[in-house]
């Protein structure tokens, strides 16, 4: 496991958070998934060494939250609201949008590496219907011109790389 | 008649422009002046002002506040938890994130009321992993109160410590379910614990009392600990006291948050007054009042029966939009306050496909250790999506029923509940269009209708 300095210091920092260490399995994980952008293969063992556990105890939380992946994804990870308000006021179509600007399909990377498109359950913005979240951003109203204009602005920023 | 004007007591603040989520905001707003005169009370006298509130719990449950802290086993000894739920996952609900993300100080001060009242050793808020900048705003917020003295080692100077710790969830409704949720915390799978024995305020986190309180609970604590009790319970009506905020999603043309006194709004002036009606050209069709499990109530169709009204028992004959927003009316007539989350559909939807829409959200996110919630919830997807997407039979219907009777009363968790209840209404409700859908599928969708599965 190849950590960042900072990573590995936030790691033992938030281990201290909980008087039983097995508390921290969810922190780690998403502290690693941070860092590499996803889980590898030996995150398992690595946590479980951290904590004092059997791997499979780490493996059963991996596959259990939906927000885990053991695979990597595109640079930027689109999360389109497929819930119930979201859908009502056109989700759907907004996830379709999304699909055709990158040339790619929900749960696959884009041929250029540039997103992965997912949709998810509810973001809990149903007022602001209907709702993506990019990477850490939430975006509010998303419809069709909306999830073009986002996404002209992801392949601008990949341009300038 | 007119719909009353909001109260906003939990969001006072939100969208107020120049107020800003520091603590030097806070604090010039008045802000830990309540915890100030809290620590130098008794903590009993604190928990007594919350019984006497008659505040509920506004996670969906309505669970009496008072009551839960009270059940808490002070005896054994153990140290006491506290934790703050802030997973806010019942879809149609969205008023925690904007306490969180603007003005989360609020939150912080009533949670450490609560704490000193139940003499809490450690609390942990429980935030959902979609809203990692909530975490961070929480996190900065928690470390400036704790600079301040207002969390931690001696909060104030008194001999009373308490830190509390933020915890991101990753993405699994069940978390909002208290005892899952405390196995997430402890690291595991959020599978719920079977009550009896796991009762939280018995054996909760690490097997000790423990008290989970949603994020808004806590800010109407803040509130009574500054108002007292009896002044609480004033808001509102009886037995449904303070404010309620509902959020409103769907087709209406001003869809949001709004906080009203309990009780004192109708639906109707709900949905047609402050949220402004339909949108243009269409017709209310249905609602969902309490969240997406909560059952749905179709336009047109009235509520009879007695109530009390002070000490007498009256009749009552309502419609939709006559039903007063409170837990006891909502469950009068057969459905539920829940969350405050109001969804509105229009005429533009097919019931069939929302409930395949809400069916294929229950199926993710059944935990799967109890067969009838895991088995049923598929099923229960797998045939509305096909009646969408594939074949639709007349039998359907009655198929989807079956499988959704089943369910309810044979889990570990509410979710046995939450997930059959939609099933079971739209059937009821709507069993028309669930008999006719072979046949509107050859015909085209309603201008504007969207794609729901």
């Amino acid at each position: 496991m190849n950590l960042k300095p900072a990573t590995l210091q936030s790691i033992d920092e938030v281990i201290t958070h909980y008087p039983v260490k097995r508390s921290a399995t969810l922190p780690l994980l998403h502290l690693i998934q941070e860092d590499i952008g996803y889980l590898p293969p030996d995150t398992c063992e690595w946590v479980a060494a951290k904590l004092e556990l059997q791997p499979i105890n780490v493996l059963e939380v991996v596959t259990f939250y939906p927000m885990f992946r053991q695979k990597p994804i595109g640079r930027r990870h689109i999360k389109v609201c497929r819930t119930l308000s979201c859908a009502l006021m056109g989700g759907y179509k907004t996830c379709e949008q999304f699909e055709k600007e990158f040339n790619t399909h929900r749960g696959e990377v884009s041929p250029d590496g540039e997103v992965t498109v997912d949709f998810v359950e509810c973001l809990a913005s149903c007022g602001t219907a209907p709702v993506v979240l990019i990477d850490d951003d939430l975006h509010e109203k998303v419809d069709c011109a909306k999830a073009k204009q986002l996404s002209d602005q992801i392949k601008a920023e990949a341009k300038k790389r | 008649m007119a719909a009353p004007a909001q109260r906003r007591i939990i969001f006072q603040h939100i969208d107020e422009a120049g107020y800003s989520n520091d603590i030097g905001c806070y604090v010039r707003h008045g802000g830990y002046e309540v915890l100030k005169k809290a620590v130098t009370r008794k903590p009993e006298e604190l928990i007594d002002e919350v019984k006497k509130s008659g505040l509920r719990g506004r996670g969906g449950a309505g669970f009496p506040c008072g009551v839960k802290w009270g059940l808490v086993d002070r005896k054994s000894g153990k140290p006491i938890y506290l934790i703050v739920n802030a997973d806010e996952s019942e879809p149609g609900t969205f008023k925690d994130r904007y306490i969180m993300h603007q003005d989360p100080h609020q939150l912080i001060e009533g949670t450490m009321i609560s704490c000193f009242a139940n003499n809490v050793k450690q609390a942990y808020i429980y935030i959902r992993g979609e809203m990692p900048h909530g975490a961070r705003i929480l996190e900065k917020a928690i470390a400036e109160a704790r600079a301040a003295g207002f969390v931690g080692k001696n909060i104030l100077g008194t001999t009373y410590s308490c830190d509390i710790f933020v915890h991101r969830g990753a993405g699994a409704y069940i978390c909002g379910e208290e005892t899952g949720l405390i196995e997430s915390l402890e690291g595991k799978r959020a599978n719920p614990r079977i009550k009896p024995p796991y009762f939280p305020a018995v054996l909760g986190l690490y097997q000790c009392p423990t008290i989970v309180n949603n994020v808004e609970t806590l800010c109407h604590v803040k509130y009574i600990a500054e108002h007292g009790g009896e002044a609480y319970a004033k808001i509102g009506t009886p037995n449904n006291t303070g404010t309620r905020i509902f959020c409103v999603s769907g087709h209406v043309q001003r869809p949001g948050y709004y906080e009203f006194e309990a009780g004192k709004i109708t639906m109707g002036q709900l949905l047609n007054e402050v949220c402004g009606g339909p949108l243009p050209g269409r017709k209310f069709k249905a609602v969902i009042p309490g969240g997406s499990s909560a059952k749905i109530l179709r336009f047109g169709e009235r509520f009879k029966g007695k109530r009390k009204v002070g000490a007498e028992m009256v009749d009552y004959d309502w419609g939709v939009e006559d039903v007063p927003m409170d837990f006891d009316s909502l469950g009068m007539i057969g459905t539920m306050g829940g969350s405050g989350g109001v969804i509105v559909m229009d005429d533009t939807v097919n019931m069939v496909e929302a409930l395949a829409n809400i069916n294929a959200f229950y199926s993710h996110e059944s935990c799967g250790q109890c067969t009838p919630c895991r088995e049923g919830s598929l099923w229960m997807k797998k045939i509305t999506t096909r009646m969408v997407h594939g074949q639709a039979r007349n039998e359907d219907a009655a198929l989807l029923k079956s499988v959704a009777d089943q369910i309810p009363g044979r889990t570990i968790c509410a979710f046995g509940e939450a997930c059959s209840w939609p099933t079971q209404s739209f059937i009821a409700k709507f069993g028309d269009e669930f008999k006719s859908y072979p046949e509107t599928k050859k015909t085209a969708k309603p201008a504007g209708a969207h794609e729901l599965v």
